[in-house]
């Protein structure tokens, strides 16, 4: 157990330096901070100063889109896209980490470097994992600095969220990009590699879903199994937290599921691609 | 250094001496009727000290033999057993370096941080990766992303990725791919001075030059199965003396004289004036062979030792007949041709 713990502190500091240096993950985490923000606070802050509330906020008053720049609303702009792009980025994250080494020849040579292959892979879910963590914390710093930029500059109070939402929007939006991230690793771990991993993983968070949502609204079997989907998971999550209006037009962001059930959907979601990864890796032959 | 381990009978030796150890290893793959049989019941020897060679030709199974061999894979029937262990353990692994088929290593990074990389996986210090690239004269290069290496780079980062951490077995699979003349000498002194340190190294190749020279003791595999397991010595078998001279005759008569009937043949009769004669005799016998024949008024145009190279041994094994003869010093760059393109 000792040599166990070892051996995943060691892979995962291993881990870091690896994707420390990898530019495709700056890119990637880099691509996630500018959709949140142009999402979030971009378009949002030019209808209200322009106001043109066509775009992406129909039904909305210029009060109420003002409200969601401001400092209070920022646990909601936290969490707002991550149901949708976060998660497909982070698939494309999962799926470039555990797939690439399939093609490079790299999980061959780490998987004769001493520790085992379960350490290996616990080493690098975590450092992911911790990846996500940072990932979010960032995410949330970014969106209260420019939450705070537009209050300040717009001569609003400066009002703050509870620290309990704030706590409660970091840890639901670290569970649903764990899940995804998670889920694109295992997809690339079962695929030998992350071409597989990204398109099938896009196509399923931005289409599949959406599409089993609208044929389950007209076919009760459908809409049971898309109850049980990740997607509807997470969205579901999202939208306990941050609220789903019958005009709003934030994609992924659901109510078919209460928040309980949503947030053990998607523990077992994360439980499930992790247990997969493993099994699968410390069972296979690595050519 | 070649024998000192390799006349050691294999009942003598204890368990601690016997570093690789196969039996009936094999590995198929698809169903048991339609499968393919890639590795075809190996068993195998590798004991401490030595270095021992894997020859075989391209696709005969040494790199599959080995990736079971490191617990890569998983074989279909029987047994790996590694430094005493089950291979593929974890306390197993720790103790092995290896190159196989070739170096896979992340394409951003530089040679360094690749090695960095690795030494963290085994709990090892940065400078670790720095001496290991010190090791394969690739320092100067270190920090040069690995991408942007030539072939053979990339095969010297692979070797001191499996130096690393001083393991105890280093198995390097066709470590002088890629590799130009002056590199392949290089890694030939590198392999021979890591033995001389006391690490063994099991060494695969295709190439029989390099494996002739430096290895104790090898393993021929050919279409999964292993052919022969001996010393280069005892594989290549004795020596013989070829002699070119004239008269024939008289030659043949004086050869006889000191060989027997027996130990004097004809490799090609049709030659009569000038034709070879060759003595089942030691190479040390030349000069008394030379003053015989110049004492009997036979004119000699040539004496040489003739040795069989791995090349025709491998041939002889594989296809059950001699392949041909060649004399002295022997190429360093032969390599295993496909049956087909021989025949």
């Amino acid at each position: 157990m000792k040599t166990m713990t070892k051996d995943v502190i060691n892979s995962s500091r291993a881990e870091l330096l690896r994707l420390r240096r990898w530019p495709a993950v700056w890119l990637t985490l880099g691509v996630w901070f500018f959709l949140a923000l142009m999402f979030g606070y971009l378009f949002n802050y030019f209808s209200y100063k322009t106001g043109d509330l066509s775009f992406s906020n129909e039904g909305a008053s210029t009060a109420t889109i003002f409200a969601e720049l401001l400092p209070a609303a920022a646990p909601n702009m936290l969490l707002q896209g991550m149901p949708m792009f976060g998660g497909a980025l982070m698939i494309v994250l999962g799926g470039l980490v555990a797939g690439n080494g399939y093609g490079w020849g790299t999980w061959k040579t780490i998987f004769t470097q001493g520790p085992s292959r379960r350490a290996v892979m616990t080493g690098s879910m975590l450092t992911l994992s911790v990846l996500i963590v940072i990932v979010v914390l960032l995410t949330a710093a970014l969106c209260f600095g420019v939450s705070v930029t537009i209050a300040l500059t717009e001569g609003a109070d400066l009002v703050w969220p509870t620290a309990g939402a704030v706590v409660q929007s970091i840890l639901a939006g670290c569970l649903v990009l764990e899940l995804w991230a998670l889920a694109g690793y295992a997809v690339g771990t079962l695929a030998r590699g992350p071409a597989l991993a990204v398109g099938l993983g896009l196509v399923w968070t931005l289409v599949v879903e959406n599409l089993l949502r609208g044929v389950g609204s007209v076919l009760g079997p459908i809409e049971s199994l898309t109850h049980v989907l990740p997607g509807t998971a997470a969205g579901s999550l999202v939208g306990s937290l941050i609220g789903v209006q019958p005009d709003d037009g934030t994609p992924g962001v659901l109510d078919v599921l209460s928040a309980t059930r949503a947030t053990w959907t998607v523990v077992g979601y994360v439980l499930a691609f992790l247990v997969i990864t493993l099994t699968v890796t410390n069972r296979r032959d690595v050519t | 250094m070649s024998g000192d381990t390799a006349g050691t009978s294999l009942e003598a030796m204890t368990n601690n001496d016997l570093v690789v150890e196969t039996e009936g290893l094999t590995k198929r793959y698809g169903s048991r009727r339609a499968g393919r049989i890639v590795v075809d019941d190996v068993s195998m020897t590798v004991r401490r000290g030595e270095v021992y060679g894997f020859l075989g030709p391209n696709g005969a199974g040494k790199t599959t033999t080995l990736r079971m061999m490191l617990g890569l894979i998983r074989p279909t029937s029987g047994t790996a057993r590694v430094l005493g262990r089950a291979a593929g353990r974890a306390d197993v692994s720790g103790r092995v370096g290896a190159l196989i088929e070739g170096p896979g290593f992340f394409p951003y990074l530089s040679g360094r941080d690749n090695l960095r990389v690795m030494a963290r996986y085994q709990g090892l210090a940065d400078r670790a990766a720095d001496r290991a690239l010190e090791r394969v004269d690739l320092a100067d290069r270190g920090d040069d992303r690995f991408r942007s290496y030539s072939l053979g780079m990339k095969q010297r980062l692979g070797v001191a990725c499996a130096l690393m951490g001083d393991p105890e077995l280093i198995v390097l699979d066709e470590p002088t791919n890629g590799l130009d003349p002056a590199g392949m000498q290089d890694m030939r002194g590198l392999v021979v001075s890591l033995a001389r340190g006391g690490q063994t190294v099991l060494l695969s190749s295709h190439l029989l030059g390099e494996v002739q020279d430096i290895c104790d003791r090898v393993g021929v595999i050919n279409n999964g199965r292993i052919l022969r397991e001996s010393t280069v010595a005892e594989l290549r078998g004795a020596t013989s003396l070829r002699v070119r001279a004239t008269p024939v005759d008289r030659a043949l008569a004086v050869a006889r004289q000191l060989a027997g009937d027996a130990g004097v043949r004809r490799p090609d009769e049709s030659e009569t004036a000038t034709g070879d004669v060759v003595l089942d005799l030691p190479a040390s016998s030349a000069p008394q062979v030379n003053r015989a024949l110049v004492a009997a008024g036979v004119d000699v145009y040539e004496i040489a030792p003739l040795e069989r190279s791995l090349e025709e041994v491998f041939f002889e094994l594989t296809t059950g007949r001699s392949a041909r003869t060649q004399v002295g010093p022997h190429v360093t760059t032969n390599e295993f041709k496909d049956e087909e393109a021989v025949r």
